[in-house]
């Protein structure tokens, strides 16, 4: 498909959400309501760490207006012996998170539930639970949980023979990194620390749950996947997937943070136990205490590379916290952090780190940006030392077609090099910078993306119209360009199309929105789904006008005779042929489904202006411009989204967000107060430098974008700040205290 | 479940007898931007809640007969923004009020609010303070007289005597070649709180400073008066050493703690680099008064 040709791919067609969400319209999870509802709390720990003796809730169940109490005694089993996966998630640990079992492992930690007449009442019944505790000691920071004499979290959990808080390694080993090194005329190594950040979906966990008396349950849930919500909820209840049906309601942000089930679980056993449907919602302070966010971590990078810039060796340890159950994601960080890059020599290994924090999840790119940050901060650093411009150091190992990645697989055609001359020819790094603290820096990241299992259902309405119907939530503009896409395909106006997110009773199982997978997965299916309607409709035509199908082609939305038969029936339009269906055949539409392959990995390059206030450490971002190969914009406004909406978390986990833990292992800053998200007169304009590369095994040439805007953000930041003041920082976030004591004590070493 | 009164007197003395009937278990709702926040986290569970906003004395602005201002201490930052006057003569206190909040926020937070709420980290007080502003409080014993600076008895707790309503603020009249500011360490740029805020409000007579007031806040218990940084600025043509000397004096003032939202040590630094950016503003806008 040539671009000129292309009348809706690649267009900024209003967006269908649009309307409705600026409204007020948009029903979002906590919207839904049903006659007889209750409401459903949870009670948490009020301890990091400490094994339940016991449960008494009898007093909470004689509170009149309490309709339901439950415990993890009312779930399925999962023995810790017994691994069951799904997906990256496990069920021996999400049981255990979704209600704490034998333990409780973080402070907020959920214990019991109340289905109540009021949310007050269900808080009142919860305060009436009594749980008697036998408190343990704790462990927050890595450094306190791989400590040797660190409390252990789980018995079960061995490493090198031991009981340890280390749940899990990866290793990716490419070359011999010895010999390496051994060639380098410059190597240099450091360690890094970032803090756990939080995903910040404005819209709190939220669900509504009826079951029926024969188990046959609804649930109205915000989801990344309304599939993933049935199929957790059906291996954590017990009730089968064919007796649920999850419908997923407008999602006001997820970044990850949904792709996991907490309270869909829990409130489907208090309406299976109450016979009524059961209403949670979180509130914020239960969001920052008990989910997400994405890993901290500790780091150690080294990096050799000859005079002339060619990397000859890079080595990577990465400890991730995990929070109180297995599962961070090591794989992020240590498959990625190098990816950008052909280097021979590569080991990267990874530890999963347990702790008493809540259990991470998802965040854009898993892990990614923390490979990223220790890589990409050490090549900062070789640039400089062997005076290089740092684009160019990285232009010149550049990962392209052909290379061998450390992680596994060998590149197809990638756009990373693209992305790196455009920084290069860009007028953001050719204008000079003007301020005494002003610095620049420069980064690039890697994420695998995704592809799997997709479903679409193509309909063509009885008037002429179509719907399309897909699986996956839409986070990130996937309806809008689904639309575009489908309008191209058959020819038709945007405006014919409508796409709808369908529940998991009524369109083919979809895997999560996740991976950055959406539109390259359901462009595959709904492109597959559109070629076979263009075939029925051919067929229709054929058959009014009575010639082989084959001698009828659909073009610009309508079909007409060609051959022989060329100019001798006048053509047919989508609504000409719709109307006459029934006569015809019947009903018009068609499905596809499929595991879907082929989602090549996304490459990014950040350049960051910023300008430091020395006397009071304030770090402000004054230019920013992300260069992406993104395959093909279907819908630029919304590529430019996402481009901008990961740049914006990048700056944030750079500068000022973090996760405060008080003396007693709780979370100190429960709330966006404190928990600083950049607001919007912290941020200049985010400027895109879409590159477009196209996936050549994607119909459309799709590439995921919209996770790898997060990858190199922190480490831009990062070396904007030590090009200003002439200082490495290697310890996130750059916040003002920290900012100010390391220009402090660099000011006074100088003067010494 | 616990049911909550909402009382809305119309006039001083039924607010002032309702609110001491209610013996302590009420709260006076201004604004109600914190009090509601409060109470929505179940921090504040009052029984009895005394909206002041219709009570006329608590939402008015008025110019006193000396050339100075009274503002009811329920009057909203937006309100007061809009004044013809009042944000001209007091610069300074108008930005700290209008830095509580969002714009939302701003249509209802008041500067009584602020002051009563009891925190350090108070937009609006450093400036109240550095202004010689005095508090009108009314009680079941009657009417009594308080400097800003002693209204605030440690973070969430302030002198108002049981059943005393804060009235309102006057402002002393100004000389000419007087102005204010008030400056504000945050991490971000807006909707955060402040981490250090200093008020300085001074009046140059052909260059020479005659009079200085500083306020300093979220570096202790309560909001400070400095003293000493104005006895520095006091009399000097606020030269390097001058204002030097009442940055040192800010930062000898600072007893703040260790938290989250900064250190000891930072809080002592910029305590100084504050007051001496504000004592800029303030002395432009003096030039120019």
């Amino acid at each position: 498909m040539n671009d000129q040709s292309n009348k809706w791919i690649g267009k900024r067609t209003v967006r269908p959400d649009g309307a409705d969400k600026v409204t007020g319209r948009a029903a979002y999870a906590a919207d839904a309501s049903m006659p007889g509802m209750i409401w459903g709390k949870v009670l948490r720990s009020p301890h990091p760490h400490a094994v339940i003796k016991s449960i008494d809730t009898s007093k909470a169940e004689a509170l009149p207006g309490v309709k339901a109490v439950a415990t993890a005694a009312d779930f399925v089993d999962f023995p810790t012996d017994t691994p069951v996966p799904l997906g990256i998630q496990d069920m021996r640990w999400m049981s255990r998170n979704i209600l704490a079992k034998e333990k409780v492992l973080f402070h907020g930690h959920p214990i019991a539930a109340v289905a109540a007449m009021s949310e007050e009442i269900a808080a009142e019944a919860c305060a009436l639970i009594e749980v008697e505790y036998d408190v343990l000691p704790f462990a927050i920071e890595i450094d306190d949980a791989i400590a040797k004499d660190a409390p252990i979290l789980h018995d079960f959990i061995q490493f090198e023979g031991k009981p340890s808080n280390i749940a899990g390694t990866l290793e990716h080993t490419l070359g011999d990194v010895d010999a390496g090194f051994a060639e380098a005329d410059v190597i240099v190594e450091r360690s890094f620390t970032t803090k756990p950040v939080h995903q910040g979906y404005i819209e709190t966990h939220a669900c509504v749950v009826s079951v029926a008396p024969d188990d046959r349950t609804t649930i109205w849930s915000s989801s990344q996947g309304q599939f993933m919500v049935r199929a957790m909820t059906t291996f954590l209840t017990g009730i089968p997937q064919s007796k649920i049906n999850a419908i997923p309601a407008e999602i006001g942000g997820g970044f990850g943070g949904k792709t996991i089930v907490y309270l869909e679980p829990v409130a489907t056993i208090l309406s299976k136990k109450s016979g009524r449907p059961v209403k949670m919602v979180m509130n914020r302070e239960e969001v920052m205490r008990a989910t997400g966010p994405t890993s901290g971590s500790k780091s150690t990078v080294k990096i050799g590379a000859k005079k002339d810039g060619t990397i000859v060796a890079g080595e990577g340890t990465f400890y991730l916290q995990a929070g109180c159950l297995p599962g961070s994601p090591i794989r992020g960080a240590a498959g990625c952090a190098f990816a950008p890059y052909d280097i021979k020599n590569v080991h990267s290994f990874g530890y999963d780190v347990v702790s008493n924090r809540s259990k991470v999840a998802a965040y854009r790119a898993p892990g990614a940006p923390i490979g990223a940050f220790a890589v990409e901060s050490v090549l900062d650093e070789v640039a400089e030392k062997i005076g290089m411009d740092p684009l160019k150091l990285r232009l010149k190992n550049a990962a392209k077609e052909g290379t061998k990645a450390a992680h596994g697989p060998t590149f197809p055609r990638i756009g990373y090099v693209e992305t790196l001359e455009a920084a290069l020819n860009s007028d953001h790094y050719k204008t000079p910078l003007t301020g005494k603290f002003q610095g620049r820096g420069v980064a690039s990241g890697f994420w695998f993306n995704a592809g799997g299992e997709s479903s679409a259902q193509v309909n063509i309405t009885e008037d002429g119209n179509v719907v399309v119907t897909t699986g996956h939530p839409d986070i990130g503009g996937s309806r809008a360009s689904i639309a575009n896409i489908t309008a191209e395909l058959l020819g038709i106006d945007y405006d014919q199309v409508s796409v709808q997110i369908g529940d998991t009773a009524s369109v083919g199982y979809s895997n999560l929105t996740g991976g950055s997978r959406v539109l390259f997965a359901s462009a595959m299916v709904v492109t597959e789904s559109a070629a076979e309607v263009i075939e029925q409709l051919k067929g229709r035509a054929a058959k009014i006008w009575g010639i082989d199908p084959s001698q009828v082609v659909w073009e610009g939305g309508e079909a007409r005779p060609m051959g022989e038969h060329s100019g001798n029936f006048p053509s047919m339009t989508l609504g000409e042929l719709a109307a006459k269906a029934n006569a015809t055949g019947g009903p018009i539409g068609a499905g596809s489904q499929s595991n879907t392959v082929g989602a090549e990995g996304g490459f990014a390059t950040h350049v960051c202006d910023v300008e430091v206030d020395v006397d009071l450490g304030i770090v402000r971002v004054l230019r920013y411009t992300c260069f992406q190969d993104v395959g093909r914009a279907i819908h630029p406004s919304y590529v430019e989204g996402q481009l901008q909406g990961g740049m914006a978390q990048g700056i944030g986990w750079a500068i000022n967000e973090e996760y405060i833990y008080n003396k007693k292992g709780q979370v100190d800053n429960p709330g966006f107060l404190d928990y600083r998200m950049p607001v919007c007169s912290d941020l200049p304009m985010l400027d895109c430098g879409i590159i477009e590369i196209p996936n050549p095994k994607h119909p459309q040439g799709v590439r995921g974008v919209g996770e790898v805007p997060l990858v190199p953000g922190p480490a831009a930041v990062r070396n904007a700040v030590f090009d200003a003041l002439g200082i490495r920082i290697d310890d996130l976030p750059l916040s003002p205290p920290t900012v100010l004591a390391a220009f402090d004590a660099n000011s006074r070493q100088a003067a010494e | 479940m616990s049911d909550i009164r909402y009382l809305a007197p119309h006039t001083l003395d039924d607010a002032i007898a309702q609110y001491a009937a209610a013996d302590g278990a009420a709260r006076i709702l201004a604004g109600g931007t914190d009090l509601l926040v409060q109470m929505r986290s179940g921090v504040l569970k009052p029984s009895t809640i005394v909206d002041v906003k219709k009570v006329p004395e608590l939402m008015a602005v008025e110019e006193t007969a000396d050339g100075g201002f009274r503002i009811g201490a329920a009057v909203s930052g937006a309100a007061l923004e809009e004044h013809a006057k009042f944000g001209k003569v007091w610069p300074g206190v108008l930005e700290g009020l209008n830095l509580i909040g969002s714009t939302q926020v701003q249509g209802r937070a008041s500067m009584g609010g602020n002051l009563c709420n009891g925190s350090p980290a108070g937009d609006s007080v450093p400036a109240l303070v550095a202004a010689g502003v005095v508090a009108t409080i009314k009680g079941p014993n009657g009417t009594r007289e308080m400097k800003v600076e002693d209204v605030p008895a440690g973070p969430g707790k302030t002198n108002l005597k049981p059943g005393e309503i804060l009235v309102s603020f006057t402002f002393p009249a100004r000389p000419k070649g007087s102005s204010d500011a008030y400056l504000r360490m945050i991490p971000r740029t807006e909707m955060d709180i402040a981490v250090v805020g200093v008020g300085v409000s001074l009046t140059l007579d052909a260059g020479t400073c005659t009079a200085a007031r500083v306020g300093l806040g979220a570096v202790a218990p309560t909001v400070l008066l400095v003293a000493d940084a104005a006895k520095a600025l006091i009399g000097s043509k606020l030269d390097d050493a001058a204002i030097e000397a009442a940055a040192a004096a800010c930062s000898a003032a600072c007893n703040p703690i260790d938290d989250k939202r900064g250190t000891i040590e930072y809080r002592t630094k910029v305590a100084g680099v504050l007051l001496k950016r504000a004592t800029a503003i303030a002395a432009e806008r003096a030039g120019r008064a």
